[in-house]
């Protein structure tokens, strides 16, 4: 048998430590909170997997995952095509190229909590930008605060406009990086443009466009700060998604037990889809 | 299969070009027979890339025409020209197996799929892929992947030309000459006329049957490797082709006659009428060390087994010979005599002497 030299492990123990302090430490405490029941007077008592069973079976957490589902499937149906055909479309070369990268950053740089703002001030229906447009000029009915379809396209629609630029900046770089000769090749072996994508550009563009997806599903799927400072959830409690109604649960109304068991229903819904996209998306590469 | 001529062709990368020197490529005129096997040979920038992508469509030229068989194809875009070029990269279809990397140029043309697996069959036997054809092309290695790239355009029995592009770049100098010996064989295999871009001399010498040497955009001598190697009909060529180049002198003309460092050096042929800078070029292998000649000091000694390179210094002029036996030592004065029906006078780069017996 071969000797392995274990050494090696003592250079993965300051990441250890260090991931330990932040992300296992915090944890641990949301579970202790998750098998306890407290009265108050910072007095606990075991309460086993009761709350678990309560958020697995309460409607409030099933239609609170739905419309989390929702938002996150449209997100990703409209982001990534619309991305890879953005970046499909900017120049390689040229003084263009630095103007649309820039332009595409901008919203990416804008803080979350002053997109929803932004937002929230254009979309208003007698003084936003976009409101006073719809309403008085265009003539269509268009109330966020009282239409829930309202809502929900102003919340996809804003997500859409800060995020498909991750997208396409990813996307892009996977495509500046092919050589000029496959292009040359291509054409020579009289390839279509279909062809041209499908057998070069989308090949070479899989890696990124694999973290575009898993960073698009994360994000989108623990979004809080945008939509929570456009619509507050609202109207009702038309597009409170699941991070919404765990703040509500946890801070609004202080159940620690109840809140820290949807913590840990959430993380592992997040940490298996993930699980599942990078799975599919990567099982050809070894073959 | 096609004659390629190139009429009175010359490409500038610039909008306007002024003077010659703004030319990439210089007006260049040269017919090159079907079925041959030709290699561009020149120094990086020389132009033999853009001369490439000229020829296969990629590239507009500025002036002058190509024709395929008698053909203009000088405005024809690089599919419908039938051609096939091999990059400095091997290009495969990473996400494709190896046989629908060989059939991918055929089913774009819309060609049946009996004839595609019979005519990806031959050329894979050809290369000696078959047992890969199942594999995914992006897990073979480097030498592979460029084997693959060469069956691509192999593929096609209707191709004008297939276009080297230095496709041994990026290969091990291990397998570089055994990819080399297949190429030269399926050229004979083939027949399909081959272009052959380089600056590995060595490359071009063994592929070719025709060397075409170019030099800041400029053609400096078209032949065969014997011709470039014998009779350089510029010290460019003397200097680019051999190890170590041919040897340059500064020499002066008197009275019909050519002399370095003072003395009287005999030529294969008369002196050409002219002015201009002169210069004796005679090659290495045809310098001999003899009891009397143009005396020079050994700077250094080369044993490369077979043989010595000498190379001395006369005056201020170095000089390397080719000595078979016992070499001189390390600054020891010797004489140097040139054969004199392989030295041959250069006037301003050309050659300026006449092939024959005289002086």
């Amino acid at each position: 048998m071969r000797k392995v030299n274990q050494k090696g492990w003592f250079f993965v123990l300051p990441v250890l430590a260090l991931v330990a302090f932040n992300a296992l430490v915090p944890m641990m405490t949301v579970v202790n909170y998750s098998v306890q029941e407290t009265f108050g007077n910072n007095q606990f008592f075991w309460h086993g997997l009761g709350w678990f069973q309560d958020i697995l079976r309460s409607e409030r957490f099933h239609a609170s995952l739905g419309r989390q589902a929702l938002f996150t499937f449209m997100i990703l149906v409209i982001e990534v095509p619309l991305g890879v055909i953005i970046a499909l479309s900017m120049p390689r070369k040229g003084i263009w190229v630095p103007v649309c990268l820039v332009t595409m950053a901008l919203p990416l740089l804008i803080p979350w909590n002053v997109i929803g703002a932004m937002w929230n001030i254009f979309t208003l229906p007698d003084i936003g930008l976009l409101g006073y447009l719809m309403n008085h000029v265009l003539g269509v009915n268009y109330n966020m605060t009282q239409d829930p379809v309202a809502a929900w396209i102003t919340v996809i629609v804003m997500d859409v406009w800060h995020w498909t630029s991750l997208v396409v900046l990813l996307c892009y770089a996977g495509l500046v990086s092919i050589p000029d000769a496959y292009y040359q090749a291509a054409k020579i072996d009289g390839a279509s443009n279909w062809s041209v994508f499908r057998y070069i550009q989308l090949p070479k563009m899989k890696q990124v466009l694999t973290i575009a997806v898993l960073l698009r599903f994360m994000d989108s799927f623990n979004v809080y700060t945008e939509p929570f400072v456009l619509t507050g959830g609202g109207p009702g409690n038309a597009t409170t998604l699941l991070s919404i109604d765990l703040v509500k649960i946890a801070l609004g109304q202080f159940d620690l037990g109840p809140a820290a068991a949807m913590s840990l229903i959430y993380f592992a819904i997040t940490l298996f889809v993930s699980w599942l996209f990078y799975t599919l998306m990567t099982r050809n590469d070894t073959q | 299969m096609a004659k390629i001529t190139l009429d009175k062709l010359r490409h500038s990368y610039m909008a306007a070009p002024g003077g010659p020197e703004d030319y990439a490529l210089k007006e260049l005129n040269l017919d090159w027979q079907d079925g041959g096997a030709y290699a561009l040979l020149g120094p990086s920038g020389c132009g033999k890339s853009t001369l490439l992508n000229i020829i296969s469509g990629l590239l507009q030229p500025s002036e002058g025409h190509i024709l395929f068989d008698g053909k203009d194809v000088t405005g024809l875009p690089p599919d419908q020209r039938n051609i096939a070029q091999v990059f400095q990269f091997p290009v495969i279809y990473d996400t494709m197996t190896v046989f629908d990397n060989l059939a991918f140029p055929l089913r774009n043309r819309g060609v049946e799929e009996g004839r595609v697996k019979s005519r990806v069959g031959e050329i894979a036997a050809m290369l000696e892929v078959t047992e890969m054809l199942k594999v995914r092309a992006a897990n073979l290695s480097p030498d592979n992947k460029q084997k693959i790239s060469m069956g691509r355009g192999l593929v096609r029995e209707d191709v004008n030309v297939i276009m080297f592009d230095e496709p041994l770049t990026v290969i091990d100098p291990h397998l570089k000459w055994k990819l080399r010996s297949k190429l030269k064989e399926l050229h004979q295999r083939v027949k399909v006329t081959m272009i052959y871009v380089t600056h590995d001399q060595t490359e071009a010498l063994t592929f070719a049957d025709q060397v075409v040497v170019m030099q800041e955009g400029e053609v400096v001598q078209i032949g065969t490797p014997v011709d470039l190697f014998e009779r350089p009909s510029h010290t460019f060529v003397g200097h680019f082709i051999g190890s170590p180049g041919m040897n340059v002198l500064p020499a002066e003309v008197r009275d019909g006659a050519a002399f370095f460092a003072g003395s009287r050096v005999a030529l294969e042929g008369a002196i050409e009428a002219g002015e201009g800078r002169h210069e004796i070029g005679v090659r290495p292998e045809f310098v001999r060390l003899a009891p009397e000649g143009v005396p020079a000091i050994v700077r250094k000694v080369m044993d490369m087994g077979r043989h010595s390179v000498v190379e001395a210094v006369a005056g201020t002029t170095r000089i390397s010979a080719i000595v078979e036996g016992p070499a001189p030592g390390q600054g020891e004065t010797v004489h140097l005599s040139f054969r004199p029906d392989q030295t041959r006078l250069y006037r301003n780069g050309w050659i300026a002497t006449g092939r024959g017996r005289a002086a």
